[in-house]
C-alpha cells in the first residue's frame, strides 16, 4: 500500500522529496521562533503570572474549542426543553400563544470570530462600492482628481478610533427602526472600517485607471466607444492590477480597524474577546489573549490570500506574477 | 476642384512648461481618393502630429482640415488608425478585439451574424483566421500587426492612417507585411496615409511621397511622385531606374538638404543637462 502510493509519487514527477525540501526552511524559522517565544516567556513576570508559552497557547486553544462545545450543547439543550414545554402547553389548550426566546448564553470564542469576520466583509464591501467608482472616476477627469485629492490626502491619515465617537453618535441618531435588520453596534464597527478602507482602494484605483496606455485609449476614441463600454471594455480590465493591490490593502486596514473599534466600543468581537479577557484577569487571561491574538493574524493572512485567489480568477493577466 | 482629404494651411501649437512650441507650419496637402501616400521625415519632425490631427485625437490651431468636404473636428471611425505598437486590448482575443471595434462602429447597421462574418472576412484579409482565439501575447509581433490592421479596414474607413506600421518588426517580416497592404490596397482601393523612416518602404507602398522639413515649425519639403506601375515587384524593382531615381530623390532631401543639424546638437545638450556627472 505505502509501496505503491510512494511509486505513486515518484510517477508524479517526484514531488515529494521537493516539496520537503521546500518546507524545511519555513520549519526550521517557525521553530527557531517557538524556542525564541518560549524562553522569552519564561523570564517575563506579569501581575497575572508568567507571560504565556506556546505550550500554555495550545492548552487554551484546545479549551475555548470545548468551551464551544459545550455551549453548543447548552444551547441545543435549552431549545429542545423550550420545544417540549410549548408541546405540553400546546396540548393542555389548542389556543394557547407560544413564545419562541432566543438563547442567550455567553458568545463563545468562535462565535466573536464569526461576528468579526462578518462586520470586516460588510464594511470593506461597502468601502468598495464607494472606491472603485469614485477611484474609476478620478482617475478619468483630472478635474475631478484635483478636487477630490485634498480631500482624500486629509482623510486618509485620520485613525480609525478618531472617527468612532461620531459614528457611533450618528448612527443612533440616524438609524431608529423598531424592528432593526442589524444592531447599532453591529454598524458602528462595520462604519468605521468602511471609512478607513476607502483611501488604498480609491488612490489605487486612481492611479490604475489615470495610467492605462495611451493608444489604448486612443483606440476608444476611434471607434467612439460610449463611455459605460468604454469604462467595461478598456478602462477596468487594464486598472485591475492596481485595483486589487488597493482592495488589498483595504482589506488588511480594516481588518487592524476593527480589533481596534470593537476593544474600544465594546463591540462584539474578536477585539471585545480581548478586553474582557484582560479585565477579567485570570491566570489563562493572557494565553487567551495571545490565542486571540494568532487568530488575528491567521485570519488576516487567509483574507488576503483569499483576495490574492479571487485576483487570479478576474484578471485576464493569467501569467503576472502574484505576491 | 474639391479634394478627398483637403489638408489646408494647418499649424499646431503645444503648450509646454517651457512656453509654447509651434510643431508645425502652414502644413498643406491634398490627397485623392484611392492614393496611397507616405509621410516621411526625421525623428520629431511632426509626421505623428500631422497624422494625429487627421485622425482628430488632435486639434489644429490653424487651418483646417477637410475629408470629403467635412471638416474634421473629433476622432472617428471614418479615419482608422493603425498604430505603432498595434495597440490590441491585452485582454481580449483577436477575434474580440476586432470584434470590439466592430460592434461599436456597425451596431445599427448589421445583426449579429453579420458582424461575426464581417470579422471572419477582415481577419481572412490578413491571413489570421487560424489565430482567431489566441490572446494577443500569444501571437507574433508581424500578427498582432496584422490584426491591427484587420481591425482597422473592419471600420471601413474612408482613409486609413498608418502611424510607422511596421517600424518595431523585423526586415522579414516587414517586408512581408509591406506586400500584404499593397495587395489589400489593390483589392480594396483605399485611401491610406502612411508614416515612415524607410526609404525603401516609402518608394516601394506610395504613390506619392511627402517629404516633411525638420521640426520645430515643420512644414511640408516636397514631394516626390512615384509613377511605377502596380504591383510591384521588390525584387524587380530593385533594378528599376525609376525606382531608384524615386529612392534617390527621398534620400538627397533627407541626408543631404533637411539633416537635422540643430536638433542633433540640442540632443546632445539635452543628453549633458540629463547626465551632470558627465560634464
Amino acid at each position: 500500500m505505502i509501496t505503491a502510493s510512494l511509486n505513486h509519487l515518484k510517477a508524479a514527477g517526484l514531488r515529494l522529496p521537493h516539496l520537503a525540501a521546500r518546507s524545511i526552511i519555513p520549519i526550521l524559522g517557525i521553530s527557531l521562533f517557538l524556542l525564541v517565544w518560549q524562553i522569552v516567556a519564561a523570564n517575563i513576570d506579569t501581575s497575572l503570572g508568567k507571560f504565556p508559552g506556546p505550550s500554555q497557547v495550545w492548552q487554551q486553544t484546545k479549551a475555548l474549542a470545548d468551551e464551544h462545545v459545550q455551549q453548543r450543547a447548552k444551547a441545543a439543550k435549552f431549545y429542545q426543553r423550550q420545544e417540549e414545554r410549548n408541546a405540553k402547553k400546546l396540548a393542555q389548550d389548542p389556543n394557547a400563544t407560544i413564545k419562541m426566546r432566543a438563547y442567550t448564553g455567553k458568545p463563545t470564542f468562535w462565535d466573536q470570530i464569526l461576528t468579526s469576520l462578518i462586520t470586516v466583509m460588510f464594511g470593506f464591501a461597502l468601502a468598495s462600492c464607494v472606491a472603485i467608482p469614485l477611484g474609476i472616476i478620478c482617475g478619468l477627469s483630472e478635474r475631478i482628481y484635483e478636487a477630490v485629492n485634498p480631500i482624500i490626502q486629509v482623510l486618509k491619515p485620520v485613525s480609525p478610533l478618531a472617527w468612532l465617537p461620531l459614528v457611533t453618535m450618528v448612527v443612533s441618531a440616524v438609524y431608529v427602526s423598531d424592528d432593526p435588520l442589524f444592531e447599532k453596534s453591529f454598524l458602528n464597527s462595520a462604519f468605521t472600517v468602511a471609512l478607513c478602507c476607502l483611501w488604498p482602494t480609491v488612490i489605487n484605483t486612481t492611479v490604475g485607471v489615470s495610467s492605462i496606455d495611451k493608444d489604448l485609449v486612443d483606440v476608444g476614441r476611434v471607434i467612439k466607444l460610449p463611455p459605460s463600454t468604454h469604462v467595461a471594455k478598456i478602462v477596468l480590465p487594464s486598472s485591475i492590477p492596481l485595483i486589487f493591490t488597493g482592495l488589498r490593502l483595504s482589506l488588511a486596514t480594516g481588518w487592524m480597524v476593527l480589533i481596534a473599534a470593537e476593544m474600544l466600543a465594546q463591540n462584539p468581537g474578536l477585539g471585545k474577546f480581548i478586553w474582557d479577557e484582560f479585565q477579567n484577569g485570570s491566570s489563562n487571561s493572557l494565553s487567551r489573549i495571545m490565542v486571540a491574538v494568532l487568530t488575528i493574524g491567521l485570519i488576516g493572512f487567509l483574507l488576503d490570500r483569499t483576495m490574492l485567489v479571487i485576483q487570479r480568477r478576474i484578471s485576464w493577466d493569467k501569467q503576472a506574477v502574484l505576491r | 476642384m474639391q479634394h478627398f482629404l483637403d489638408i489646408s494651411q494647418i499649424s499646431k501649437t503645444f503648450n509646454t512648461a517651457t512656453g509654447t512650441y509651434e510643431a508645425l507650419q502652414n502644413v498643406d496637402l491634398k490627397i485623392q481618393q484611392g492614393e496611397f501616400v507616405s509621410l516621411i521625415g526625421h525623428s520629431g519632425c511632426g509626421k505623428s502630429t500631422v497624422l494625429n490631427l487627421i485622425a482628430g485625437l488632435l486639434d489644429v490651431t490653424t487651418g483646417g482640415i477637410f475629408l470629403d468636404g467635412k471638416q474634421i473636428d473629433e476622432p472617428g471611425p471614418d479615419r482608422a488608425v493603425v498604430f505603432q505598437n498595434h495597440a490590441l486590448m491585452p485582454w481580449l482575443s483577436v477575434y474580440d478585439n476586432i470584434g470590439l471595434a466592430v460592434r461599436a462602429v456597425f451596431k445599427k447597421t448589421k445583426n449579429r451574424a453579420e458582424m461575426d462574418a464581417w470579422i471572419m472576412h477582415n481577419l481572412e484579409l490578413v491571413n489570421m483566421t487560424h489565430a482567431k482565439n489566441k490572446m494577443p501575447n500569444e501571437i507574433s509581433g508581424g500578427m498582432k500587426q496584422r490584426v491591427g490592421i484587420a481591425r482597422a479596414l473592419a471600420m471601413q474607413p474612408k482613409l486609413l492612417l498608418m502611424d510607422e506600421p511596421f517600424g518595431a518588426l523585423d526586415a522579414l517580416t516587414r517586408a512581408q507585411l509591406q506586400d500584404s497592404t499593397m495587395e489589400i490596397h489593390r483589392e480594396l482601393g483605399n485611401t491610406v496615409i502612411m508614416i515612415t523612416h524607410d526609404v525603401d518602404e516609402a518608394v516601394l507602398l506610395s504613390d506619392r511621397i511627402v517629404m516633411m522639413s525638420n521640426g520645430p515649425a515643420a512644414t511640408v519639403g516636397q514631394v516626390v511622385d512615384v509613377n511605377l506601375p502596380r504591383p510591384r515587384n521588390r525584387l524587380a524593382l530593385a533594378e528599376d531606374a525609376q525606382f531608384n531615381h524615386c529612392r534617390r530623390l527621398v534620400l538627397d532631401f533627407l541626408y543631404a538638404a533637411h539633416t537635422p543639424a540643430e536638433p542633433q546638437n540640442s540632443e546632445v545638450a539635452d543628453l549633458k543637462a540629463s547626465r551632470p556627472e558627465a560634464a
